[in-house]
C-alpha cells in the first residue's frame, strides 16, 4: 500500500472502507435457551462492505421484535388507508398528495373522550398502536444489549426520543384536556402543528427549554463532526482502533488528543467523547419535552413570559405608533 | 484503484451539480432574491423580492388610462333614460362615459350585450345587469365607507375584474371529497390537502368561511404570560392556530408580501412596534367580510346555477380578489379619482340634488363599529334588487 498519495487521494479521506477483511461467515455467540433462533442465512454484500460490515444477517427477531413490528405495521396501515380514503382511494393522488395528507387528531369539541372513528377515532387507535410498538422496540433494544453483556445506553437514548413523542402526542394533550392539542400523523401537517403551537403560545423562540434543546441539537451535530473528523484524520495511523492504542506513545489516539489540546487547551479522552455525545443527544429531546409540556399547561405566552423575566431586548420605535382597532370600539 | 474511485467521485459530482441545476430551474424562482429592510436593523424585518417575478407582476398589474372626462352639463341620465336606479344623477355624457368604461373593465369581449338586452337597454331581463348595478353600489360603498382600508386611492370595477366578467380570484366553499358521507375513514378535517387557497400548504384550505363570511375569532395570543383559569383563561386551541395561520398565508400570498409586512414577528400580537400596515389589513379583513355578507350573499338567488359553487354558494371576495399578488392593487394607481361617481354613494333615485341620505350616514359610521348597522341597512337595500 503506497504511503504517499496526491493531496486529494480518497484513501486518506476514508471515504470508503479501504480494506474489507473477509472471514468465514458467523452467527455470533450462542444464545441462551429461551431466546429465539436467529433468522436468515448470513451472506456477504461487497458494496455495503464499502461503508460498513460486508456481512448481512442473521437478524434476531424475537418475541418483542415481532410484536413491535405487528403493532407498528397496524399503525402504518391505518395511517396509510386513511390517507388513501382522503384522496377518494386514488393511488396516483396518494403519491401526489402524500406529503400533505395526514391522520388528524379529533377536533377540540371531543375533549378527552373517545372520538367516533371518522373524527379522530383512528388517530387515537393509531396513537395507541404506535406507542405500543415503540415501547416494545425499546424493550427489545434493552434486552438484546443485556444478552450481549453490553450496557443499555442505546435503549435509554431511544426512550429519550419516545419521551418527546409522548409529550407531544399524549402527556400534554391530557394536561390540556383535549386530544385535539396533539400532533397529526403526516409529513407537512405535523410541521404545521409545530408552527401553529408556536404562533398560539407567543413564539416558542422565547421558551428557554426550546433554546436549550436547540443547544443540544446543534451541539450534538458539532460534537459528532468534531469526533468523526478527528478519528478520520488519524485513520492513517489506525485511529479507529482506539482502545488498543490508548496507552502507547505516538499513536493515533495520542495525536488525536494532542490536536485538541493544542487547539483548545483541553481534550476529551477516547472514552469521554462518547459520553459527551450521548448526553448531548439525549438531552435534546429530554429538555425539548419539558419545554413542550410547559407550553399550555403552565405558560400561555412565552414572549410575555420572557419580557417579564427581562430577556426580551427593546429596539427603537421605527414605525408610527399603531393602536389596536379593536380598542377603538370595533369588533376584533 | 485510486484513479477509478476518483473518476467515480468526479462523475458523481457532475451528476449532482447537473441535477441540482435542473431542480433549481424547475422552481421558477431562481436566486438571487433581494431583501428590503422594513424595520430596525438586525431584527429580520425584511421583505423578500424576486426581481424577475416582480417585473412580470408589474407588467400584469397596470391600470388602464382613464377615459376622457365628460361634460357634467345637460340633462341627467335619469331624465333621459328609463330605469336608471343608481347613476341617474350623472349627466348623459358622464353616464355614457361610465357605461363605456365599465364595458372595457368588465366585458370587453362581450360588450354591452353582456348586461343589456339588445333592443331595450332599460330592461332588467339579464341577471348580469342586476349584479352590475349592485356592484356599482358596492364600489361606492367601499370608496365612501372603507377609507381606512382603501384610503383616498379607492377602487374601481377594474381593480377586481381586469377585463373578466367574473373576477379571476373569487372563492366558493370547497367541494367535499367524493366519499365523505358515511365514510369511516379519510377525514380531511378541512385541511391536509395541497391547496392554492393557502399557498399549497397543508393548512386548512377554507380560511374564508370562518373569517371572511362568519366572524370567528382570529386572535390567538393572550395578554398573560402564565396560564389562567376561569374567565381570564385563553382557551384558544392549537387547531384554531392553524386556521388563523391559514388566513394569514392567504393574505401573504394575496398581497405578495412576507409576514413582516404587517407583523413584528417576534411578537405577532403586538401593535405598537408593528408596521402600520397591520391596521390597514385589519380593516381589510372586516371589509371583505362586510362585502361578502352585504353584497355577495344577498345576490345568491340572482346568479344562475352555473355561476355558483358546488354548494350553491355565490362567488365571494377575499384579499386576492383585488390585490392579485400586489400589496397595493395595481401598484397603488389612483384610478378611482377619474371616476368621481364611484367615490360616494349615489343620491337615491328620483332625488337628483337631495342631501346625503340617512342610510349613507349610518353606513359611514360602520367601519368604526365593526360589524355594522350599515350592513343591515345595505342588506335591506339589497333585498328588492335580489328579489328582482
Amino acid at each position: 500500500m503506497a504511503q504517499f498519495k496526491p493531496l486529494f487521494s480518497l484513501e486518506n479521506q476514508n471515504l470508503l472502507t479501504a480494506v474489507q477483511p473477509v472471514g468465514p461467515l458467523h452467527d455470533g455467540p450462542a444464545l441462551p435457551s429461551g431466546d429465539w433462533r436467529r433468522s436468515g442465512k448470513p451472506f456477504l454484500f461487497h458494496l455495503l462492505g464499502r461503508i460498513g460490515n460486508a456481512q448481512i444477517g442473521p437478524i434476531y427477531l424475537g418475541g418483542l421484535g415481532l410484536a413491535s413490528l405487528l403493532f407498528g405495521t397496524l399503525a402504518f396501515n391505518i395511517i396509510g388507508f386513511n390517507m388513501l380514503a382522503a384522496v377518494d382511494w386514488s393511488p396516483m393522488q396518494l403519491i401526489r398528495q402524500l406529503f400533505w395528507l395526514a391522520l388528524e387528531p379529533p377536533p377540540p369539541s371531543i375533549g378527552l373522550s373517545i372520538p367516533p372513528l371518522a373524527q379522530g377515532g383512528w388517530w387515537l387507535l393509531t396513537g395507541f398502536l404506535l406507542t405500543t410498538s415503540l415501547l416494545l422496540w425499546f424493550a427489545r433494544t434493552y434486552r438484546r444489549a443485556r444478552q450481549l453483556g453490553m450496557g443499555t445506553h442505546v435503549a435509554w437514548a431511544f426512550l429519550a426520543a419516545i419521551w418527546l413523542y409522548l409529550v407531544c402526542g399524549f402527556f400534554r394533550p391530557i394536561m390540556m384536556g383535549s386530544w385535539s392539542e396533539s400532533v397529526p400523523f403526516g409529513i407537512f401537517p405535523h410541521l404545521d402543528w409545530v408552527s401553529a403551537i408556536s404562533l398560539r403560545y407567543g413564539n416558542l423562540f422565547y421558551n428557554p427549554f426550546h433554546a436549550l434543546s436547540i443547544v443540544f441539537l446543534y451541539g450534538s451535530v458539532l460534537l459528532f463532526a468534531m469526533h468523526a473528523a478527528t478519528i478520520l484524520a488519524v485513520g492513517r495511523y489506525g485511529g479507529e482502533r482506539e482502545i488498543e492504542q490508548i496507552v502507547d506513545r505516538g499513536t493515533a489516539s495520542e495525536r488525536a488528543g494532542l490536536f485538541w489540546r493544542w487547539t483548545m487547551g483541553f481534550n476529551a479522552s477516547m472514552e469521554s467523547i462518547h459520553r459527551w455525545a450521548w448526553w448531548f443527544a439525549v438531552l435534546c429531546p429530554l429538555v425539548g419535552g419539558i419545554g413542550i409540556l410547559l407550553t399550555g399547561p403552565v405558560v400561555d405566552n412565552w414572549y410575555l413570559w420572557s419580557q417579564k423575566h427581562h430577556v426580551v431586548p427593546s429596539y427603537p420605535q421605527v414605525y408610527p405608533i399603531s393602536i389596536d382597532p379593536a380598542l377603538l370600539g370595533a369588533r376584533p | 484503484m485510486s484513479r477509478n474511485v476518483t473518476f467515480t467521485l468526479r462523475t458523481l459530482q457532475i451528476w449532482a451539480a447537473g441535477l441540482a441545476l435542473v431542480a433549481l430551474a424547475g422552481c421558477g424562482e431562481r436566486p438571487p432574491i433581494e431583501s428590503k429592510q422594513l424595520g430596525y436593523r438586525g431584527t429580520g424585518m425584511e421583505q423578500n423580492v424576486n426581481p424577475r417575478l416582480e417585473a412580470v407582476k408589474l407588467a400584469a398589474n397596470q391600470a388602464p388610462a382613464p377615459a376622457d372626462a365628460a361634460s357634467p352639463d345637460g340633462p341627467k341620465a335619469s331624465q333621459v333614460y328609463q330605469n336608471v336606479q343608481v347613476l341617474g344623477h350623472l349627466s348623459v355624457a358622464e353616464f355614457s362615459r361610465h357605461m363605456a368604461s365599465i364595458t372595457q373593465w368588465v366585458s370587453p369581449q362581450e360588450g354591452c350585450a353582456y348586461c343589456h338586452v339588445g333592443e331595450n337597454f332599460a330592461d332588467d331581463g339579464k341577471y348580469t345587469k342586476i349584479v352590475a348595478r349592485r356592484m356599482i353600489q358596492m364600489t361606492q360603498h367601499i370608496n365612501q365607507d372603507w377609507k381606512k382600508h382603501v384610503a383616498a386611492t379607492g377602487v374601481t370595477c377594474y381593480t377586481c375584474h381586469r377585463g373578466n366578467p367574473v373576477p379571476e380570484n373569487v372563492w366558493y366553499k370547497p367541494a367535499d371529497r367524493k366519499y365523505t358521507e358515511n365514510s369511516l375513514m379519510g377525514d380531511l378535517a378541512g385541511q391536509n390537502y395541497a391547496s392554492r387557497s393557502v399557498g399549497y400548504s397543508s393548512l386548512p384550505f377554507d380560511p374564508f368561511t370562518p373569517y371572511l363570511l362568519q366572524d370567528k375569532p382570529i386572535r390567538l395570543n393572550g395578554n398573560e404570560a402564565l396560564k389562567f383559569t376561569g374567565a381570564a383563561a385563553n382557551n384558544t386551541s392549537t387547531q384554531q392556530g392553524e386556521h388563523t395561520y391559514a388566513l394569514m398565508i392567504h393574505m401573504s400570498q394575496g398581497l405578495g408580501v412576507n409576514c413582516t409586512a404587517c407583523h413584528n414577528t417576534r411578537n405577532w400580537q403586538e401593535w405598537t412596534n408593528a408596521p402600520p400596515q397591520r391596521v390597514t389589513a385589519w380593516y381589510g379583513i372586516r371589509m371583505a367580510r362586510d362585502l361578502n355578507n352585504a353584497y355577495m350573499v344577498p345576490l345568491t338567488d340572482t346568479f344562475p346555477a352555473n355561476r355558483k359553487g358546488v354548494h350553491g354558494d355565490v362567488a365571494k371576495v377575499n384579499c386576492l380578489t383585488c390585490h392579485q399578488g400586489v400589496q397595493k392593487p395595481l401598484y397603488g394607481a389612483a384610478m378611482a379619482k377619474h371616476y368621481p361617481e364611484l367615490l360616494t354613494a349615489s343620491p337615491p333615485a328620483g332625488a337628483a340634488s337631495a342631501p346625503a341620505p340617512a342610510a349613507s350616514a349610518v353606513t359611514a359610521a360602520a367601519p368604526a363599529t365593526g360589524r355594522s348597522a350599515g350592513t343591515a341597512v345595505d342588506a335591506a337595500a339589497a333585498k328588492p334588487v335580489a328579489l328582482k
